[in-house]
């Protein structure tokens, strides 16, 4: 069986839960982690005779992500019930949107190894989360937690133009930096706060129209995603090499066998029955309100990498790396701005602080040390009163006090000593202790001043001057 | 239009309403007798308000967010028929791909 | 000590006694009570009462009087009794709709047109019978047995709110509230020989009460007097920030024109009234029609000019109605699951039975009929058909309203319903049953405000007359009402 013949079409669907201190139609704390069934009251618990009312922040984060994906944002979208019955959704509808979405048609710009390419994004729109159901917390039981029930989220559905796993990669990771620098979602698969659907289909190599397509569910994580996206694909092939037909199905991937499973669930047994919830009037969004949502959208990493190659003259590897989220960009650029160093600033914020968010675990706004400080740390070790050496135990001793560099440096005792009575006692005693290459050197072997140096500086454990020393010295050798 | 017997029985799990099949001859009939009212309707000409944009002048209100929830004077134990550990407890989905059986 | 003529004080004069020392909040709850035993407000007289509580009832009065202590006069229902349906969600007693899916459950929260009433001193007496989730005309549809008319026992009282409008009938409370979604306060008002309000939709939170049709439903006051009706609703209605579809335009005073209307011999004078020929259909009750006509001479004589108009839509109001509700309904009504409270089937074994078990012995047959016609015509293939064809009709039927206040009518006067109270079991036939809302669903399907007050009686029935007015014009419905209801004075009720 071969693939070769065959081309993948790929379309997702992103659900993403926006950052709202409470829920969609509720006032309840859309907290994680609360105890079961805490963060309830009547409208979440869906309780006879209580009513959803919108939450003004919801639809400021909707529509900001809406924006950003180019999305065109509707002056009147309408809210409408998706009927169905599952133990953790507490109406037996969730309210969603359908037929008059928040916004539609926007696009996505991903790499890809051919270079950069448009991905169609259809439509975002608004919907709640329903609870949680714990199947193996009980024997024979289904515990329901419904903290989560009527937590804000998008959809941002995409078109089929994913051609490859890595293309649908591409996508989810690049969708996941803009919403991350729009500040509208945690973004993360792990928390259940991304959750990604795929739809996808295979068709012979040139041919136009698309195959049937199956959904695949149950990924969690973006390598997941692509795993399931290539098994489902080699499936899909293998059925069309027999000379038979792809019947349109869900399959759950199962990340442990590295499979994809059909799910029980017969087709057709959907029928949600759409209509327009009742209990809320159309979203009419005000043109100047929209015109603010769009002047107040954030630099965004397309356009940041494209400054910061233009302004602080670093390779494209490291803006990569220094524009994967927006609080590193801005640490790194607060950073460089303060140091007026920006190669500096890149290298010890991919270096020593990188290392030091890797070690402890912490986000990056909870390290103690701050852009202003490693700014100062490095104008230091530019102006020469630390060598590299020290700035590094230095910034060790500011992540554990978050004291300043200079403080730091000064109780430490680890400013560089340039006084020349300081510097000529630790040559005399070197040359004392070296006598050996003391005489060459003065003799005129001048290639032995380094090793002269070297032993100086480990003399004065770092501190001396290795300028102010090598001076020194030569001033002694017989060359003059 | 007329249901028949399937149409019901479709509905009727769509509905999660358990119907007996000696009653689904009456359910039909009556049901016929009721739809049978409604074709009136199909000779309406409507076009003029089908066509005519949806222009709502008031928009949905919101809610500031974090205004907190509405007060409940007894807990949710109080009235829901089995709670542990302040989860409300059901069956057991009779398989895990139910769980799939549901929309994201 | 007894109250004399408990029976027929009004809400106004309860409360102005209240309010000066005269009588204390626990008389009047005990005389309510009293004349619930008197009058056979039990499950096996006339089963109006589900619920009560009579020691709950003197407790609230109780600490109405020490509030009352302190702050002076003790709100505008100072110690008046009011009963409310058993769909509307109040503190201490159950909210069970009449349905056995529902029992036992008692609301943590409370409606706010129920927090709204009692601010002003009123004491919740009791929850009343309705036909099941308020789905019917007749308020046999209850779980519990049918609320008997107290004009003729072999009777039904009308629905949904049935309980509602006896209680008032009978004198056990002023006022009482019930809900409207095709006419289930105006009917039974009609039936009962009270007076009964629809008003327009969204001027009355329906936070708290239990969703039948979300676009249609409203809470509406019963009373004995158009004043008292107006009273419950100045201070139900406005703005409630927990229901979107609640309007927050001004609520005004309704009671305020009460006085120059009393001492104005043509207080009606610059008033057009149109009388639409289509609710005087050629088959109408005879004595329904002689008695509306003499309303009209009332009208009339009260310096109204009375104008034909048209309705050219109204006859579509039934299908489109019974198409909307229950597609809505279908949906509403998916809450209740077994699964967070209310009644859960016992012997289930699985989810699935959970669910279907639950559902189908805790529904009643006409729930039941209801949530398979709305489920049906909102599902898949046929929703373009059946739902969104009736929200277009419905439209029509809005704009015949608009066409006709537009035109320079400042109300519309109507028959209540076509016969008057028909005899319990008397209607097998489920679309005949809806037929009893012809007059009535129009107003709730166009969102207007609309109010049923007793006209006279047909063979000792009492007969309605209804005032539909244009949308948040429930000032000039309750001038028209106030003005018809002295001028025909005693002969309302003969």
């Amino acid at each position: 069986m071969s693939t070769d013949r065959y081309e993948m079409v790929v379309g997702l669907e992103v659900h993403v839960q926006l950052k709202t201190k409470s829920k969609a139609f509720c006032g309840c704390s859309a907290d994680f982690g609360a105890p079961p069934n805490t963060n309830t009251c009547p409208v979440c618990l869906a309780l006879p005779g209580a009513l959803p009312v919108l939450n003004e922040m919801a639809v400021e984060l909707a529509s900001r992500a809406a924006v950003a994906l180019g999305c065109k944002l509707h002056p009147v979208s309408v809210f409408a019930r998706k009927n169905y019955f599952y133990p953790d959704l507490p109406k037996g509808y969730q309210i969603s949107q359908f037929d008059q979405p928040l916004a539609t048609k926007g696009t996505l710009a991903i790499e890809t190894a051919d270079g950069k390419k448009d991905i169609g994004i259809t439509r975002v729109h608004m919907e709640e989360d329903a609870g949680k159901s714990l199947h193996d917390r009980y024997p024979g039981e289904t515990a329901i937690d419904l903290n989560r029930s009527g937590v804000p989220l998008i959809e941002i559905v995409s078109e089929p133009d994913m051609r490859s796993s890595a293309e649908a990669g591409a996508y989810l990771r690049a969708l996941r930096q803009i919403l991350h620098y729009l500040r509208v979602s945690d973004v993360s698969m792990e928390e259940g706060s991304l959750r990604v659907d795929a739809n996808v289909s295979a068709r012979l190599n040139g041919e136009k129209t698309l195959g049937t397509k199956t959904e695949v569910k149950n990924m969690n994580s973006f390598s997941g995603v692509e795993r399931a996206l290539d098994f489902e694909f080699a499936r899909q092939c293998a059925i069309l090499d027999r000379g038979e037909k792809v019947s349109q199905q869900t399959l759950l991937w199962d990340a442990a066998k590295g499979e994809a499973r059909v799910s029980r669930t017969k087709e057709g047994s959907h029928d949600y029955r759409y209509f327009p919830e009742p209990d809320l009037l159309p979203l009419v969004l005000d043109p100047k309100w929209i015109n603010a949502i769009k002047a107040g959208i954030p630099e965004l990493p397309a356009d940041r990498k494209k400054r910061f190659a233009e302004e602080y003259r670093i390779s494209a590897d490291e803006i990569e790396q220094l524009t994967d989220t927006p609080e590193l960009s801005d640490y790194f650029e607060n950073t460089a701005r303060d140091s007026e160093d920006p190669k500096a600033s890149a290298n010890w914020v991919m270096g020593e602080v990188q290392a030091a968010l890797n070690s402890t675990g912490l986000p990056l706004d909870q390290l103690r040390v701050r852009p202003a400080d490693l700014a100062g740390l490095i104008k230091l070790i530019r102006d020469g009163l630390v060598s590299h050496a020290a700035g590094k135990k230095i910034f060790g001793v500011m992540l554990e006090t978050g004291k300043p560099a200079a403080q730091v440096a000064h109780d430490e005792s680890l400013l560089k000593v340039g006084d020349d009575s300081a510097l000529s006692g630790w040559i005399d005693e070197v040359m004392q202790e070296h006598p050996e290459e003391a005489g060459r050197y003065i003799a005129g072997e001048k290639k032995l001043q380094g090793v002269l140096v070297g032993f100086v500086m480990k003399k004065s454990g770092g501190k001396a001057d290795p300028k102010r020393v090598n001076q020194l010295l030569a001033s002694r050798s017989g060359g003059g | 239009m007329a249901v028949n017997h399937d149409d019901v029985r479709h509905v009727a799990a769509l509905a999660r309403l358990a119907v007996d099949d000696e009653k689904l001859d009456h359910l039909v009939a009556e049901l016929n007798g009721i739809l049978g009212h409604m074709d009136v309707l199909s000779k309406v000409d409507t076009t003029q308000v089908e066509d005519a944009k949806f222009a709502p002048v008031e928009s949905t209100p919101v809610r500031v967010d974090g205004s907190g929830p509405i007060k409940m004077y007894s807990p949710l134990s109080s009235f829901a028929p089995a709670v542990k550990d302040g989860f409300i407890i059901v069956h057991r989905l009779a398989t895990h791909d139910d769980s799939a059986d549901r929309a994201p | 000590m007894t109250i004399p003529d408990f029976d027929s004080l009004s809400a106004v004069a309860i409360s102005a006694r209240v309010g000066s020392g005269d009588l204390s909040p626990a008389e009047t709850v005990e005389a309510s009570y009293d004349q619930a035993r008197k009058a056979g407000a039990g499950r096996d007289s006339l089963n109006i009462m589900l619920w009560d509580d009579h020691d709950l009832a003197l407790r609230d009065a109780k600490s109405l009087s020490d509030g009352m202590g302190k702050a002076g006069s003790g709100g505008r229902l100072a110690g008046v009794p009011i009963a409310v349906k058993d769909n509307i969600a109040t503190l201490g007693l159950p909210t069970t709709c009449a349905s056995k899916i529902l029992a036992g459950y008692v609301s943590p929260y409370e409606a706010t047109a129920i927090i709204r009433l009692r601010e002003q001193g009123a004491v919740v007496v009791g929850k009343t019978n309705m036909d099941e989730f308020a789905m019917g005309s007749s308020t046999e549809n209850s779980a519990y047995g049918p609320t008997r008319n107290p004009h003729d026992i072999r009777r039904v009282t009308g629905g949904s709110s049935g309980g509602s409008a006896a209680a008032v009938a009978t004198g056990i409370v002023p006022i009482a509230l019930g809900s409207e979604t095709g006419g289930s306060v105006r009917q039974p008002a009609a039936f009962c020989g009270v007076v009964g309000v629809k008003p327009t939709y969204g001027r009355i939170s329906r936070h708290g009460l239990v969703a039948f049709a979300s676009s249609l439903d409203q809470i509406g006051p019963f009373a004995r007097t158009v004043d008292d009706a107006a009273l419950a609703m100045e201070i139900m209605a406005g703005y409630d920030p927990l229901d979107s579809t609640s309007s927050q335009k001004e609520v005004g005073s309704y009671r305020d024109q009460f006085m120059s209307i009393a001492t104005n011999p043509a207080p009606l004078e610059g008033m057009r009234i149109g009388v639409p020929e289509e609710y005087f259909p050629e088959n109408l009750d005879k004595g329904i029609r002689d008695l509306c006509l003499r309303s009209v001479d009332a009208l009339k004589s009260l310096g109204a000019e009375v104008v034909d108009v048209t309705m050219p839509h109204s006859p579509l109001a039934i299908p489109v109605y019974y198409i909307i509700a229950p597609a809505e309904a279908s949906s509403n009504l998916a809450r209740f699951d077994g699964v967070r409270y209310g009644y859960r089937a016992e012997h289930a074994s699985s989810l699935a039975e959970l669910y279907s078990i639950t559902r189908s012995e805790g529904f009643g047959p006409e729930v039941t009929r209801r949530i398979l016609l709305g489920t049906y015509v909102l599902s898949a293939g046929y929703y373009d058909a059946y739902y969104k064809k009736a929200q277009a009709v419905r439209a029509l039927i809005t704009r015949d309203f608009g066409a006709v206040f537009g035109d320079g009518v400042h109300a519309l006067f109507t028959p209540t319903t076509p016969t008057t109270a028909f005899p319990i079991g008397g209607i097998t036939d489920p679309y005949e049953m809806y037929l009893s809302d012809i007059f009535t669903v129009t107003a709730n399907l166009a969102g207007v405000p609309a109010m049923s007050l007793p006209i006279g009686r047909v063979a000792g029935l009492p007969v309605g007359g209804q005032i539909i007015a244009p949308h948040f014009g429930e000032a000039a419905m309750f001038r028209i009402a106030y003005a018809l209801e002295a001028a025909l004075g005693r002969e309302a009720h003969q």
